[in-house]
């Protein structure tokens, strides 16, 4: 079993792994910035700071062979999936130890091994791609399921609309779930859609849905089980919406400066990584000092990721011409 | 010609729709992020606050339905503006301009005309990845019906975001990112019609064209050179101005475009093309083109950096063209990598 796969098999085993992998994806994104201002990371990268109880949540409930599509924000996605810290770094960087060899960037992260597709720069761009690898698996009749992960503003674009109906008709074994993180780029999402509960739009393409609370990690898991399992068993597709908040701004040139003043600091007292330390405190699978070292370690190993990816090598000139066509094979 | 004022490439576009907002109560803008937050590369600012919130709209992540709604705006008689933020994004609304709105006028027996631009940033050089960074010419310029303007400084990217808001046409104009934050001198009353090229430079050895940020790359390199070049910015792709540069290459006898778009299908083919049909007898050499490989724009910023023509790689290639009167390799080749 390869390290990538013992990473994802270790969150759906254990919560204490999965409180883990949410404190590195915490300390991970904290990192990003100061690697920008010391000139490490160019270009962009939007943090999702605030959304780890999602992503992890998400990877502790679903198999490897499961599919994946998600989004530019998509770090804490490829961690708590089980790319390595180090995979997901190094492309960010643009290093050959990058899960694409640095040819990708910080918005295209993947590992099929771990059934996490390319993730998209595009707004809605991977729900119809998830939708068809759920008609791969209905047509080969497995128990596989696709998922799709996409922001709030991802509900006022076609693919949206499109896909959940496709989805629907054709009773595709795939779940939708909608990260409303309450901003679409720079604007809340009040400002440009008229329904609070997005989940609702469902109800047009006669598809189940429910919004769950994506700052509990419980909550989560059992939303998108439900989902998951229904999906499984051949009953066809559900829309979730998870209720997040993006503590960061939409991406690295935005300081959010637009949000009502008090909105980060509520939303902060439900911190994802608060709530689940709370939980796993009161059922005495944690104390203050365990918690405590299960922090101070991962500075000490996100250091060492960063260090890793730093000592990278950068990408050959020959990189950029590979992959673009697949090789010919002989016959079919 | 009237005094210049400095200002940035994204200072000259808030200016040149402010002064087209002040002149025609039709022109209105809309977008991403394009009012309050003054768009995220605030080439909106100020806009809301003057122009307030029926002119100066925010918009759903919804390209295909706001692109589509300045289609029908400008056919009742709107000016609109639309803003997609990076080009890319304009894919799910390609419909809506290349199909809709490029055909009204052609449709309608001539009843109809589609006043509307679409703006766009594009290019490579940030470090924004293969799906933000790409110039992408050609979606647009095989569309009959539809014109396509490039700015390549400050002064270009005011007079024609006038010229293309004026026009009764529908224009899309791709905007180099890279220049956004470019300093220029602009002078408001100079006039750049769609359809005509800029002579940047006289020369008698070699007609080089290019197109945004390749334009500077292209005159950095001639200085390197020392070659007595002739500098066309093509500014506009369609319809590109055959006049100007056929004028040029028949003096010259050499053309050399240099596009930051992969090799093939490439706007420059287009050029290449009609010197070499109109002009063969002409020639001294044979036209050829400095482009990017034909691969996705790499992330990484060693491989992104020397994806893009150079200024060193377009001096070599005049120079050793002018040299040995053959097409040089690019660097790719060079490299031996394909």
């Amino acid at each position: 079993m390869s390290a990538e796969l013992k990473r994802r098999k270790a969150v759906q085993e254990d919560v204490v792994a999965q409180y883990e992998r949410m404190i590195e994806i915490r300390e991970f994104e904290e990192q990003i910035n100061g690697l920008f201002a010391s000139g490490s990371i160019r270009g962009t990268t939007h943090l999702c700071l605030g959304q780890e109880a999602l992503a992890v949540g998400l990877a502790s409930v679903l198999r490897p062979t499961d599919i994946v599509s998600a989004t530019y924000r998509g770090h804490g996605i490829a961690l708590a999936l089980g790319l390595s810290p180090e995979a997901v770094l190094g492309e960010i960087m643009g290093k050959t130890i990058g899960c694409c060899g640095g040819v990708g960037g910080s918005m295209h992260l993947s590992n099929m091994e771990l059934g996490l597709l390319p993730t998209s720069a595009i707004i809605g761009g991977g729900m119809p791609v998830a939708a068809g690898a759920a008609l791969s698996f209905q047509v080969r009749k497995t128990d596989d399921v696709a998922v799709a992960v996409f922001g709030d503003g991802a509900t006022n674009i076609g693919a949206f609309h499109e896909t959940l109906n496709l989805a629907s008709i054709w009773n595709l074994p795939v779940v939708f779930i909608c990260d409303n993180n309450v901003y679409g780029e720079y604007s809340r999402i009040n400002l440009t859609t008229p329904l609070e509960d997005l989940h609702m739009r469902a109800d047009s393409y006669k598809m189940p849905h429910f919004s769950l609370d994506g700052m509990e990690i419980a909550a989560v898991q059992k939303g998108i089980t439900e989902a998951v399992n229904r999906a499984r068993s051949g009953g066809g597709p559900t829309l979730i919406e998870a209720k997040t908040y993006r503590f960061a701004g939409h991406s690295r040139a935005d300081q959010a400066l637009y949000r009502p003043e008090g909105e980060l600091e509520k939303w902060q007292k439900r911190d994802p990584i608060k709530l689940t330390e709370q939980s796993l405190v009161a059922s005495g699978a944690l104390n203050a000092e365990k918690i405590a070292k299960i922090k101070s370690d991962m500075k000490v190993t996100i250091e060492k990721v960063v260090a890793t990816c730093q000592a990278s090598p950068e990408p050959s000139l020959a990189s950029m011409f590979q992959n673009i066509f697949t090789p010919a094979k002989a016959g079919r | 010609m009237g005094t210049t004022t400095p200002m940035r490439f994204r200072q000259a576009i808030v200016n040149a729709l402010a002064d087209e907002m002040r002149a025609d109560s039709t022109v209105m803008l809309f977008g991403e992020d394009v009012a309050e937050a003054e768009g995220p590369f605030k080439t909106s600012e100020g806009l809301l606050t003057e122009f307030g919130p029926l002119r100066i709209r925010d918009t759903p992540i919804s390209e295909m339905g706001f692109t589509g709604a300045a289609v029908g705006a400008a056919i009742m008689g709107m000016k609109p503006v639309v803003e997609i933020m990076f080009m890319e994004f304009l894919g799910v609304a390609l419909d809506q301009l290349v199909t809709e709105a490029a055909k009204m006028r052609y449709l309608s027996n001539g009843m109809l005309s589609v006043p509307m631009v679409v703006r766009a940033s594009v290019g490579s050089g940030l470090g924004f990845g293969c799906q933000h960074s790409q110039t992408l010419e050609n979606w647009v310029a095989a569309t009959p019906g539809l014109k396509v303007v490039c700015p390549s400084d400050a002064q270009a990217a005011y007079s024609l975001m006038r010229a293309s808001i004026q026009d009764p046409d529908p224009v899309m104009i791709l905007e180099p990112r890279i220049l956004y934050a470019e300093r220029g001198d602009v002078d408001t009353s100079l006039a750049l019609p769609i359809g005509k090229a800029r002579v940047l430079r006289k020369g008698s050895d070699i007609t080089v064209v290019a197109l945004g940020q390749m334009v500077n790359v292209a005159r950095n390199a001639i200085e390197k050179s020392g070659l007595d070049v002739e500098l066309i910015d093509l500014a506009t792709v369609v319809p590109w101005d055959r006049e100007t540069v056929l004028a040029s290459v028949k003096k010259t006898g050499r053309l050399v475009v240099v596009e930051e778009a992969p090799k093939s299908g490439g706007w420059g083919s287009e050029i290449v093309a009609a010197a070499t049909s109109e002009l063969f007898s002409q020639l001294k050499g044979a036209p050829f083109r400095i482009t990017t490989p034909d691969v996705p724009v790499p992330y990484s910023g060693v491989l992104e950096a020397r994806f893009v023509p150079t200024a060193d790689d377009v001096a070599r290639q005049l120079t050793e063209s002018l040299k040995s009167g053959t097409t040089p390799k690019s660097w790719w080749e060079l490299e031996g990598l394909k």
